[in-house]
């Protein structure tokens, strides 16, 4: 069996973001990047299946500017086989995306797709769901444990209410959570002997589909400041302060 | 043009945020429709239809929608959707999971998320976190919305007497299978809703250590909230987890304790009305968004806490 699996680059998940001046968009330049943070656990679940011996192959891809091949590098050093990149200098929505995905599936054809449940930059929570559409597969959102059969997929889900297990035939899409596992560093050598792995680049002008955004931002703005509170000194001042001034209590 | 919301419920009753959602889609367009896919459903329906800024509800009731499961959702609200400009839904695990399966299947940009609406096709909705807000446009004919419960009010629940109209069930796939929710019981508030929250982390050392965390809670008819970190850990199971990938809450009263305040965590709780932090690091950011900040081991604090509140005549709930 084989894994596709998709990982962004985006603004490192400790940075803390700085809105620019003239409201359009976010600081970036010489911000520090870095996987975004359940894409590592997407590709640490796809390691640990080839480990099991239950996959054969894995296959990384990113989609973006040419930085973008640092979260392909990465995810090749702790075991993906071969990256795929597809070059994009400007944003792409989630729709767009997946549509790159669905093509890249249908050359690739693996029996699932793992990707991060959202990406923490636009905090979108749509890829993994519309390239499940678009292929006419089932998929598991916010997953957080995985056991494959022979052909399906047994998956226990986050959700609001606690938790949720559905059985999936496979191919598949699966949007991995935070708490899926614990994904692990790559060596110095692992990632010296990553450099000489496959990477295969494309541009997504070439792959064939419609990319044009359908959402215009009009304006980012930093949101309203919280007023700097005070400390009180003791347990006893707190709960006078919520009962008298806040009136909370 | 209306609106079609789709409604959250558990077959008996619509669940609180499905409130919330219809308040957002008025603000869409005055005309709300909302669409009752389940099993047995009727109740639902008849609650949905009771509600004053509903102006028709759209029942189908099969046993394909019992566990709405994506793949069997998405098909029924392509469906129904054709008539309506708006597909509406709450931005939770529920709405995150179908909406984009409808929204690629009408080739549409989907909007996540908002937490305002500006007119019928201009939306503010939180990106980075909470760290930024966008003010965004869609140019999509029909546009695919969910909606941050906890930036709109409750609708009102009664006085209403829409129209109830009966609609077919679609053809599903049978590519998945519904085994079992294991849904966490509770006496206490919920978390989403809750008028006061109190939420510890990873000070809190342990999973029996948040016995401290729930008298405090029991006292005051709080909800109980929790950091990544304490989830992570196994102090406390997953639905309680306040953040940027877990829950948004927007309490009156939101109390963290040897919680340190990463920006994942506080994308959570921030707009709180007022936030009280409870921890031994004076330094520890959650201090920066505290109204009210008590620099002490948590340990000593808490059973104090709990007794200076036993000492009040009258506590609200």
């Amino acid at each position: 069996m084989k894994i596709l699996v998709a990982v962004k680059r985006v603004i490192d998940y400790n940075v803390q973001i700085r809105v620019k001046e003239d409201g359009s968009g976010v600081h970036t330049d010489n911000v520090k990047m870095s996987t975004n943070p359940p894409d590592d656990n997407a590709v640490e679940e796809s390691v640990k299946l080839k480990e099991s011996g239950k996959i054969k192959e894995i296959v990384a891809i990113s989609i973006g500017e040419d930085k973008a091949q640092e979260s392909i590098r990465k995810a090749l050093a702790v075991g993906a086989d071969k990256g795929i990149h597809v070059k994009s200098d400007s944003y792409i929505e989630p729709l767009g995306i997946a549509k790159i995905l669905k093509k890249i599936v249908e050359k690739e054809k693996p029996d699932m797709v793992f990707l991060g449940k959202q990406a923490i930059d636009d905090d979108c929570n749509q890829t993994g769901q519309m390239l499940a559409a678009m292929l006419n597969w089932p998929q598991a959102t916010f997953s957080s444990k995985l056991n494959i059969k022979e052909k399906s997929l047994e998956v226990v889900r986050e959700i609001d209410e606690g938790l949720e297990t559905l059985e999936i035939n496979l191919p598949a899409i699966v949007t991995c959570d935070l708490r899926l596992n614990e994904p692990r560093f790559a060596s110095l050598p692992n990632i010296m002997k990553a450099k000489k792995k496959p990477m295969e680049q494309l541009n997504a002008k070439d792959i064939g589909v419609d990319l044009s955004n359908r959402i215009e931002q009009l304006k980012v703005e930093e949101p309203p400041k919280r007023k700097a509170g005070i400390k009180v000194a003791s347990v006893a001042e707190l709960v006078s302060k919520l009962k008298n001034e806040a009136k909370v209590i | 043009m209306s609106v079609l919301l789709i409604a959250e419920h558990d077959n008996s009753k619509l669940k609180p945020f499905t409130f919330n959602a219809i308040t957002a889609a008025s603000k869409i367009d005055s005309d709300v429709h909302v669409l009752v896919a389940g099993t047995s459903c009727e109740s639902v329906s008849k609650e949905t239809a009771n509600i004053p800024l509903v102006k028709k509800v759209l029942v189908c009731d099969s046993p394909n929608y019992q566990n709405y499961l994506p793949e069997n959702l998405a098909p029924l609200v392509i469906k129904v959707s054709e008539k309506y400009d708006h597909i509406v839904a709450s931005a939770n695990t529920f709405g995150k999971n179908f909406m984009p399966r409808v929204a690629a299947a009408l080739d549409v940009s989907q909007v996540s998320d908002i937490i305002k609406v500006n007119g019928p096709d201009t939306f503010v909705r939180p990106i980075y976190a909470g760290n930024a807000f966008a003010t965004v446009k869609s140019n999509d004919k029909k546009k695919c919305v969910t909606i941050r419960p906890t930036s709109f009010d409750a609708a009102e629940k009664s006085g209403g007497s829409a129209p109830i109209e009966k609609v077919e069930a679609v053809d599903i796939p049978s590519t998945s299978k519904f085994i079992k929710r294991e849904e966490t019981k509770s006496e206490r508030p919920e978390l989403g809703t809750a008028r006061i929250v109190v939420s510890g982390g990873r000070g809190l050392e342990s999973g029996d250590n948040f016995k401290l965390i729930n008298d405090i809670a029991d006292k005051l008819n709080a909800a109980v909230g929790a950091s990544r970190a304490a989830v992570d850990a196994g102090y406390i199971s997953n639905d309680h987890q306040v953040g940027q990938t877990g829950k948004v809450v927007v309490p009156d009263l939101y109390i963290a304790v040897g919680i340190s305040g990463a920006i994942q965590h506080l994308a959570g709780m921030k707009e709180s009305k007022i936030i009280v932090a409870i921890n031994k690091d004076g330094e520890a950011p959650i201090f920066s968004v505290a109204d009210y900040g008590l620099e002490a081991d948590l340990f000593t604090a808490l059973p104090e806490f709990l007794a200076e509140l036993n000492k009040l005549n009258t506590i609200q709930k």
